[in-house]
């Protein structure tokens, strides 16, 4: 669960003038020599002498508590009750591509319930040949796959539309998570089931369905289930934890986070689209002349710094900086990403970590050195269609400002040269 | 689509190389019985296939509502708070910020049938008869300017609604509007005269504030109400009690909060509420019933509290909770136990 921040950092502006010192003398002293001895280094500190904790002192290990301000955070505003919201990944403070699950963005629509696996059932019905019941137990019988794949909600960015409101990385672009995932294709499932009784499989969809109260349920071709869905019941190599649909959720690779069902427990074959309330009155675009496209199911290419930015500010003064991001597409593999210093006028192309996976995070990196004047950082996604992530005035253009989700637009964070940084939207 | 499948057809032949060899048939699970496929099978699609019969009119529908829905959408389906507002909105899909409704909006009826019947009222879905599913649509669409007071919906009658936005969506066309245009070789210098801000979010300022501690601590005033009887025979606190009655309380959670910064939602936050006297929640608006037995000295004994929630609509005729009540008798001590365990 998300929480309110009673971690003992100063207020922020405390700890940026403290910073803006540091990074003064160390301006003064470069590299080549403190002007005291340092006392941590000089005096003998408790840790070396005395005793840390033994093994067992936490069974399942939490994030030491000078790590307590990496968590989940959601904007009250947005929503009416916790019951029924979303919370935000801390992307600005994570590196590396794997989201741990305990700060992992959060989705419910009637809350986190909790649901056994002895008590797991799961529904295959309708246009197949035998109608089946699987235990938890049976899943783990079926052939496994692996595979690292971003869960992104349609609504991530979905405030930034009508201009620069949240500051911070985590708020603008935190509905997103990247983990790996361990579970049987869909596909074993329904053959399982036998679909011959479906006939001809093109025009066919699969209606899937959680076990909570919300009975969030989503209509997917027959095709895409066919192709790379997966019924996960692990991630990052342990249980599904209970707020991302423990012990069974649907894993629908590079497609809106809200057709990924948790706590699946029916797959219906179907010869049309059921139109649920969540694929008719919500997820859906409303263009410039109020009409509204559906079915937009996949993630545009798309991608941010995640430091500096708002959360993360320089704190060490000039000199070398790191700048780093995350970049991803629905449609496939990132290629390139560039990045900006000067609101778009030039870019350079950033380092990519890994070579980009398809349908997975990737983590890009621009060493670089900064002199401290004001910088207006953006990033730019490339993906393996050739793809070139928008602008917001770009997408703007097509959709006008209605639009709520799928918002893949450029973001500009304002560096100023004090280190801070905040969400603004440039001409 | 077409496209769409040409595309997902390569990629399905490109992926069959990593994928384990299937053996087809493994034998696995079991067949499903035709009690356990109706008992889930309950979705309902446009053209009105598995709707089960039955039938409903507005004016009971309006009872319905009021009874079951009210609390959070408002007595004619507009909305409270940042509910979700069922009526209202038609034409304002064009305009600056769109008002989406069952009216304005859903363009099937069978998604309202089927969200309700399926997940309504939210913290007690799966509870409505057919008949009052209808009853409450046919009540939506009267909200709506739909239909006449006198109308009836029912499985015979429901694909004569006609939804006005029924014609309000195209299947996504991203491909053809919008990769058309945005698959290019990208420019990497002299790409713009000028970079102006044109806005800023600390303008704004609507950012959680996430690094000042204990800001919800100072909101909550520090003085409390002075009514509180003097002492409330409060039996030693049963670890498993209170947990029983924690698990009671996830009927009570879509309106009420408790614990740590509990705030007041649709219904008053809950801390203390044992030996509290009723109506006494700053900042929260009670219904006027309530407020009466509240001059009347009403206090929320462990006795009062069993009596209201196990029939709250008898209890105080015309109070807003719109909860039906906790017909058993543990499940009433589990709760108060565990209301008792929160204090101010």
């Amino acid at each position: 669960m998300s929480q309110t921040f009673k971690g003992k950092i100063t207020s922020r502006r405390g700890f940026l003038t403290s910073a803006a010192a540091v990074g003064a003398g160390a301006i003064v002293a470069g590299a080549a020599k403190g002007a005291t001895p340092d006392p941590l280094i000089t005096e003998v500190q408790p840790w070396a002498q005395g005793l840390g904790d033994g093994v067992d002192a936490t069974p399942y290990g939490l994030p030491i508590e000078y790590e307590n301000d990496v968590i989940r955070r959601n904007v009250e505003w947005l929503t009416a009750d916790t019951i029924s919201s979303i919370n935000f990944t801390p992307i600005h403070a994570l590196d590396g591509t794997i989201t741990p699950q305990g700060c992992a963005f959060e989705r419910h629509h009637s809350g986190a319930i909790e649901l056994k696996k002895e008590d797991y059932r799961l529904m295959i019905n309708g246009l197949v040949d035998t109608p089946l019941i699987f235990s938890y137990a049976d899943l783990e019988r079926f052939p496994r796959e692996n595979h690292v794949y971003f869960c992104e909600c349609a609504a991530n960015t979905g405030m930034e539309w009508a201009g620069a409101q949240l500051n911070g990385a985590q708020f603008t672009h935190g509905m997103i998570h990247n983990m790996e995932y361990t579970g049987v294709p869909l596909r074993a499932l329904l053959e399982e089931a036998g679909l011959d009784t479906a006939g001809d499989l093109s025009d066919k969809w699969v209606y899937v369905e959680g076990a909570d109260a919300s009975s969030n349920g989503r209509s997917i071709p027959m095709s895409k289930a066919l192709d790379d869905v997966l019924v996960a019941f692990k991630a990052n190599g342990e249980a599904l934890r209970k707020e991302h649909g423990y012990p069974v959720r649907l894993v629908v690779p590079g497609w809106e986070g809200n057709m990924w069902v948790k706590w699946l427990r029916r797959v219906e074959v179907t010869d049309s689209a059921v139109e649920s309330r969540e694929e008719t009155s919500k997820y859906t675009d409303t263009l410039a002349d109020g009409t509204s496209r559906k079915w937009t199911w996949a993630m545009d290419a798309k991608s941010v710094v995640t430091s500096p930015s708002p959360q993360a500010p320089i704190t060490h003064g000039t000199g070398p900086l790191v700048i780093t991001g995350l970049a991803w597409s629905g449609r496939g593999a990132i290629t390139r990403v560039d990045v900006s210093k000067d609101g778009g006028k030039t870019w350079e192309t950033a380092r990519l970590a890994k070579p980009g996976e398809k349908m997975a995070l990737t983590r890009f990196y621009l060493d670089t050195t900064w002199d401290g004047t004001e910088m207006f950082l953006q990033s730019r996604a490339i993906d393996e269609t050739g793809y070139v992530q928008p602008t917001k005035a770009q997408l703007r253009e097509v959709r006008g400002e209605n639009s709520v989700y799928h918002n893949n637009c450029i973001q500009t964070w304002w560096v100023r040269p004090n280190g801070e940084a905040e969400n603004v939207e440039v001409s | 689509m077409s496209k769409f499948l040409k595309t997902t057809g390569l990629m399905l032949a490109a992926s069959i190389a990593a994928s384990p060899a299937l053996a087809g048939n493994l034998g696995l699970g079991r067949a499903a019985l035709p009690e356990e496929i109706a008992a889930w099978n309950l979705d309902v699609h446009p053209d009105g296939t598995g709707l089960p019969p039955g039938s409903g009119d507005v004016l009971t529908g309006e009872e319905v509502f009021a009874q079951k829905c009210a609390a959070c959408h408002g007595d004619f389906a507009e909305g409270v708070d940042n509910w979700p507002k069922l009526a209202g909105g038609w034409g304002t899909l064009a305009d600056k910020d769109p008002l989406k409704t069952v009216g304005s909006y859903w363009p099937y009826l069978s998604t309202t049938w089927d969200y309700i019947n399926r997940s309504m009222p939210f913290g007690n879905a799966q509870s409505l008869e057919p008949d009052e599913v209808y009853a409450m649509v046919a009540y939506i669409l009267y909200s709506n300017d739909l239909v006449d007071e006198d109308f009836v919906l029912s499985n015979e009658t429901f694909l004569d609604v006609e939804m006005p936005n029924a014609d309000g969506f195209i299947v996504d066309d991203r491909m053809e509007t919008e990769h058309a245009l945005w698959v290019t070789e990208p420019c990497m210098e002299n790409c713009k005269e000028e970079v102006k801000v044109t806005m800023r979010a600390m303008v704004l300022d609507v950012t959680p504030q996430v690094d000042t501690p204990d800001a919800a601590a100072v909101e909550t005033p520090a003085t409390q109400v002075e009514t509180t009887v003097e002492t409330v025979p409060v039996a030693a606190a049963d670890p498993a009690l209170i947990e029983a009655g924690e698990s009671v309380f996830k009927k009570c959670k879509a309106c009420h909060q408790i614990g740590e910064g509990a705030k007041n939602r649709s219904g008053p936050a809950l801390n203390g509420i044992v030996g509290r006297a009723a109506g006494s929640v700053d900042g929260f608006k009670y219904s006027k019933p309530l407020m009466a037995k509240a001059e009347e000295g009403l206090v929320w004994t462990n006795e009062a509290l069993a009596e209201f929630l196990a029939a709250p609509k008898s209890y105080i005729k015309g109070t807003k909770m719109s909860f039906a009540g906790l017909k058993k008798e543990d499940d009433l001590t589990a709760i108060i136990a565990y209301l008792a365990s929160f204090g101010e």
